[in-house]
């Protein structure tokens, strides 16, 4: 049987790579995005693993949502992305120095 | 088996009332030929007129606050208040881009649907009882933002700073999930109300709930632009189009901070020891990162961003003075409310200056305004007076509030430090005053004519006139905020 910590410590784990994936990547945009939605899933994780173990339901509408909400927010930052890549012809995460201070 | 009770929709109605015009505002939109769009611009300026009026007869509906939806959505003094000077604000900062984003060709159509999309998420924001719905007011909110940002697509800057806000708003989205979510194992449940009292019982583990507030309060202050998460605040504000920095600078810092008060101060009461701790170290912060900063600059936009993070320092002083203070919650609701006025008025003064092609955003563009308008010049000294809490402005009594309730609540050197980094502040508002009337403009810029339509005048004259008058006369202002948060 799989307890309620090894959920929450898979979640923890993802989340934890994510926001490593975020803060040390200075490769593309791309995996940047890979690194959001990461971070979305573990949170889904956590909510499900909650509402399987407290038998209430709460958890697996409001993962509903999150995953409604991911969609769209994946599209918005890929539109984001081509307009970017249109004007300076690169996604690589150090090529953003135009606004510095 | 659960009994189902349908929700009031009348209770809703304002944002129903906006969804279908933004829906409906789309389809104009796409029949409507490039020289007609000005007939969407009316039709969500109308649109929002037309909600305020809604919203303004739910005040006399609803004397008492009264939760529905499955206990998702509420109606109550805050929520009518926040979202009354939500409407406002944005009426202001449409009517100041559409001279601004005319002349630089920005997708004009769906620049108001996505502000109206916005602004149904700050109503969401506003009227949110649960976590679910506070996620999804601020995904709303978010969302349109990102894109407006990126709207002006021949810029470079532009698309980068919507690419960083993007990133950074996902990220503080992701904190305030994995708080949530956190919070929700603990109690089983998402409405705040139920919240309060299930935490109330202290049969839980403190730790746990201690770090699910953290996390919460990290994408709050996130999304609020406060130090330690402020990096994305003077990038967004510079590259954003001018009429996009007015837009966020305004509207979303009151609904955010009204989504502040319902999580601290409706869900958590009983953690106030660690969240004014918190809140103090980032009020610290902010207000020492943000002036400091602020100095340094060279950009008028720039400088505008890291004074907006001072600010929202000065406003989180408020906060955590509440529980020990009778005045504390207002004094920062005030707070928010003028600062944002004055912010507006800046930012349209900025966008006005600027000229195709040109973007007069550097202090240098400022020097001898007055010789060049003089009218402009004194409005701009009004604001920035209001900033720097010269008194008679908004700004002072905004400051004089929040000192009181600071020293009421026992926190007397923290109402010293804050006067002493507004001292510190006071220095680059001044800066600006002093360029604008005691130096000589520069020749290239006398040349430049300033033109500005009677009507956009009006509205920057109405928007320093506020910042004054309000100074005079506070006293109704401040009654609005102590009722909605006494």
């Amino acid at each position: 049987m799989i307890s309620l910590s090894d959920f929450l410590i898979v979640a923890a784990i993802l989340f934890g790579i994510s926001i490593a994936g975020i803060i040390i990547n200075r490769k593309n945009i791309i995996v940047l995005l890979m690194s959001i939605e990461l971070m979305l899933l573990a949170v889904n994780t956590n909510f499900i693993a909650f509402s399987y173990f407290q038998g209430n339901t709460v958890g697996e509408l409001f993962v509903f949502f999150i995953l409604a909400v991911a969609a769209a927010e994946a599209a918005i930052g890929l539109a984001i992305m081509m307009v970017l890549f249109r004007k300076s012809g690169t996604i690589e995460v150090d090529k953003l120095d135009l606004l510095k201070g | 088996m659960m009994n189902f009770t349908p929700p009031l929709y009348s209770a809703a109605l304002p944002e129903i009332f906006l969804l279908c015009m933004a829906s409906a505002a789309l389809l104009i939109d796409v029949c409507l030929k490039e020289r007609y769009q000005i007939i969407t611009y009316i039709f969500v300026q109308l649109s929002l007129v037309a909600a305020f009026l809604l919203v303004m007869s739910q005040y006399h509906d609803y004397p008492s606050s009264i939760i529905t939806f499955s206990g998702h959505y509420v109606v109550d003094k805050l929520a009518i208040l926040t979202k009354l000077f939500v409407l406002v604000a944005s009426f202001f900062a449409f009517v100041y881009a559409r001279q601004y984003i005319k002349e630089r060709h920005i997708a004009r159509g769906e620049y108001y649907t996505l502000g109206l999309f916005a602004v149904m998420g700050m109503l969401i924001m506003a009227s949110a009882s649960s976590f679910l719905t506070i996620y999804l007011g601020l995904e709303l909110l978010s969302l349109s933002l990102y894109a407006m940002v990126a709207l002006q697509k021949n810029s470079g800057v532009a698309s980068e700073a919507a690419m960083k806000y993007f990133v950074t708003g996902a990220l503080a989205s992701g904190l305030l999930l994995y708080g949530i979510s956190m919070l929700y194992g603990i109690t089983g449940s998402i409405e705040i109300s139920t919240l309060g009292t299930v935490l109330q019982s202290g049969l839980h583990q403190d730790k746990v709930v201690m770090l699910a507030l953290i996390f919460i309060l990290s994408g709050l202050l996130f999304k609020l632009g406060a130090v330690p998460f402020h990096m994305w605040v003077p990038d967004v504000y510079d590259g954003a189009p001018t009429s996009v920095t007015l837009f966020i600078a305004s509207a979303p810092k009151i609904a955010s901070f009204c989504i502040l008060m319902r999580v601290l101060v409706q869900a958590m009461p009983m953690m106030n020891a660690t969240w004014s701790l918190v809140l103090a170290a980032a009020a610290i912060l902010s207000m020492f990162a943000g002036n400091l900063l602020a100095i340094a600059q060279t950009n008028i936009k720039r400088m505008l961003a890291y004074s907006s993070i001072a600010h929202m320092g000065y406003a989180l002083l408020g906060v955590l003075a509440g529980p020990a203070s009778t005045t504390g919650y207002s004094a920062a609701m005030f707070y928010i409310t003028t600062y944002v006025i004055v912010a507006a008025g800046a930012f349209a003064i900025i966008a006005l200056l600027s000229k195709q092609g040109i973007e007069l955003d550097q202090l240098e563009d400022y020097r001898g305004l007055n010789a060049r308008n003089p009218w402009l010049a004194f409005m701009m000294l009004l604001l920035m007076f209001s900033m720097a809490g010269i008194p008679p402005t908004v700004g002072f009594f905004a400051k004089l509030g929040l000192l009181e309730a600071l020293v009421e609540a026992h926190y007397v050197w923290l109402a010293a430090l804050a006067l002493l980094f507004a001292i510190i502040g006071a220095y680059y508002y001044l800066r600006i005053v002093m360029l604008m009337y005691f130096e000589e403009p520069h020749e290239t810029l006398m040349e430049h004519r300033i033109t500005i339509a009677p009507g956009i005048m009006a509205a920057v004259t109405l928007n320093g006139i506020a910042a004054l008058a309000l100074g005079l006369l506070p006293s109704a202002l401040i009654d609005m905020c102590r009722l909605s948060l006494g």
